[in-house]
């Protein structure tokens, strides 16, 4: 009894006590106040665009957050709009094949880059590197006098070639591929697979978590590209979301209610794409972090 | 059915030479062991008789068959690399399977050899699992087991054991070789652990800048080393080296003063090298071969190393763990005669 008696006054001590107070550090400071900053900055436009699919067109360029009267008038004008199917299937479409065709043949240049030793390869990489220093603003004219040569104006392959293979996907590839032993290569060329089979089940599922990345890039890259589809498309039917949503309103009067509410829309698919490629990149990271 | 054979084999990079001319004749179900220093050209051998290295002249012939100009899958052979390069991204099952993918066979038939392998390597529980879920050498057994499925004509091994600790290297090196007494096969075993070697090989090749310094079985090496690099590089703790000079009559006078009689047939006046092993040479109050202070004492348990001589030209003797000499004693080591190695000074090759 007596040693309780002892001890209680001493937890009562410790228990009135009170928590020890760090003095403000600056440092953390000025840390949570970037990222707040930040976090408003990224956080605004998004904030900006619902808001503005749920007002009135009256009250569009009046600049408070919380809309007088909030509705969803326009989310049924724009998914009563036959148009805006039509766009959002062309964006699907352009968007996903792309994203395929980079995932496929970024890959197989990258991996032949890297892992097969001939002649001129160092030139050949050069030359694709050397192409990610011409800005898409430049190219453009070129593309179209071959697109109008060739007759693909207008149409699907005209949105979609120049971006069905890209330098920069190469080049993350070739790296990407750098991290798969050879051992592994050499392994399955004496099991007597043939290097189409090797690249495909040896090294492709090896490199998953570049795969996804680059699915995430490609399809987000095509999802919102606006300069090329707008320059290669004429008619009304053959425009991706970006180009069609930006021609909603009349000559005198952008409709940005319209516009807000579609790009609010057209941001579901990219989150849908993300969330499954993105289960990728984290399970490949926790794959590279074991030996063998 | 299986002998391979080497004839004149060089590689060249560019413009250095890592081979020069290797000629071997390894028989049918012949367990061979290439060791070396590091970088003398064992893998290269290796990876040149599997076919993922060109061959930049001679030939490569597996069973009676020119292989020089075959890709690997029709050599008919599997090979099990230091790093295991078993695929993370696939179970136990579909690695093991992996050596078969291509073999025209009946899925059931691949399916019970993989279940064969398995229950050789004791791995039948493992089947479903992923790499990552193995231990080393668990997984060592699974790139076993994926060249085991194939039964090829001929297994190469590229160190296979150097990832393992020392236990479960001693452990894997008994099951090699038990393996090899159950399928039979011929195997090219490369390591640059001499104890490896000498504990697995029907026979040895000794390499060293990218030529053989010897073929032989281990006891061969052992006690008829061709020069003093093999009788260097086989056993440890290395093989003392006396220099000499020879004198009339078949004698021998070394430097540190001690004579030796023995028939060499070396001409009088010419300068050799006496070699004699560690555990050949103990302390004794016979004829000495070397006298000095003991040094330094490793024991061993039941022997004991001692270090004898003058710094810097020490040798090493093993004297009875349980009474041997103290520091600082003077000691008198001797040999028998039989257990002198006599090698030319100059050329380092063997004279006896
Ligand atoms: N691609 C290459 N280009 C030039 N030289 C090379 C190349 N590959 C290997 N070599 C050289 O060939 C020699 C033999 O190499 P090899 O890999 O066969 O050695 P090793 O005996 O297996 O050594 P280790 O025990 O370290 O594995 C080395 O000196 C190495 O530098
Ligand atoms: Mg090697």
């Amino acid at each position: 009894m007596a040693v309780t008696e002892e001890i209680r006054p001493n937890a009562d001590a410790l228990l009135h006590a009170a928590p020890p107070r760090r003095p403000a550090n600056m440092g953390q400071i000025l840390r949570w106040t970037l990222l707040f900053l930040g976090g408003i900055a990224m956080v605004m436009p998004i904030a900006y665009m619902i808001s503005t699919s749920l007002k009135w067109p009256h009250e569009v360029y009046n600049l408070q957050l919380i809309p007088d009267e909030p509705h969803l008038e326009n989310y049924t004008y724009v998914l009563e709009d036959g148009r805006f199917y039509g766009w959002f299937i062309n964006s699907i479409v352009i968007a996903v094949v792309t994203t395929v065709s980079n995932v496929l043949f970024d890959s197989l240049v990258g991996y032949t880059l890297c892992k097969f030793r001939f002649p001129g390869r160092y030139i050949v990489f050069i030359a694709i590197l050397s192409t990610l220093m011409i800005p898409t603003e430049m190219l453009v004219i070129p593309w179209y006098l071959m697109s109008q040569q060739l007759g693909w104006l207008d149409t699907y392959w005209g949105i979609m070639f120049p971006g069905l293979m890209t330098a920069f996907g190469t080049f993350l590839m070739k790296q990407f591929f750098e991290t798969v032993p050879d051992d592994f290569i050499e392994a399955a060329r004496i099991d007597g697979l043939n290097e189409l089979q090797i690249w495909w089940t040896v090294a492709m599922p090896l490199v998953k978590p570049a795969l996804a990345a680059l699915a995430i890039f490609v399809f987000l890259g095509n999802w919102t590209a606006f300069i090329w589809p707008l320059i290669v498309t004429n008619s009304v039917e053959m425009y991706t979301l970006p180009v069609g949503l930006s021609s909603f309103g009349d000559e005198a009067d952008v409709a940005w209610e319209l516009i807000m509410t579609g790009a609010a829309i057209s941001t579901i698919p990219t989150l849908v794409v993300f969330l499954i490629f993105q289960r990728y990149i984290i399970q490949g990271v926790v794959m590279a972090g074991l030996k063998g | 059915m299986a002998d391979l054979s080497i004839r004149d084999l060089v590689k060249r990079y560019d413009k250095t030479q890592v081979l020069h001319g290797i000629s071997l004749d390894v028989q049918d179900g012949e367990f061979v062991v290439f060791v070396g220093p590091s970088g003398c050209g064992k893998s290269t051998t290796l990876r040149m008789i599997a076919g993922l290295e060109e061959i930049t002249s001679g030939e490569v012939s597996i069973a009676g068959r020119v292989v020089n100009n075959l890709e690997p899958k029709e050599r008919d052979i599997a090979m099990v690399f230091q790093n295991y390069a078993i695929y993370p991204h696939m179970t136990v099952r579909k690695n093991i399977g992996f050596g078969l993918r291509t073999a025209k066979m009946p899925r059931a038939d691949k399916e019970r050899r993989i279940d064969e392998v398995a229950v050789i390597l004791g791995m039948t529980d493992l089947l479903d699992r992923k790499p990552s879920q193995l231990s080393g050498g668990q997984r060592q057994r699974v790139a076993i087991g994926r060249a085991m499925v194939r039964d090829p004509a001929v297994f190469l091994f590229d160190e296979p054991l150097s990832n393992l600790d020392a236990q479960l290297r001693t452990q894997m090196r008994l099951e090699i070789k038990k393996l090899h007494q159950r399928v039979g096969n011929t195997i090219i075993f490369v390591t640059h652990d001499q104890v490896e070697a000498m504990t697995m090989a029907d026979r040895i090749v000794i390499m060293k800048d990218g030529h053989i310094q010897q073929v032989g079985t281990p006891s061969d090496v052992y006690h008829q080393p061709a020069n003093t690099f093999v009788a260097r590089f086989i056993g440890a703790p290395s093989m003392n080296m006396l220099p000499g000079v020879v004198g009339n009559g078949g004698k021998i006078r070394l430097d540190s003063g001690a004579e030796v009689t023995l028939d060499t047939g070396a001409t009088p006046g010419q300068a050799v090298v006496v070699g004699v092993r560690p555990e050949d040479l103990y302390p004794n109050d016979g004829p000495a071969l070397v006298r000095g202070p003991v040094l330094v004492r490793e024991p061993l348990g039941a022997e004991t190393l001692i270090y004898v001589g003058r710094e810097g030209e020490e040798v090493i003797a093993k004297a009875d763990g349980r009474t041997p000499p103290e520091v600082g004693e003077e000691v008198t080591l001797t040999a028998a005669l039989g257990n002198l190695h006599i090698f030319d000074a100059e050329t380092g090759e063997a004279l006896r």
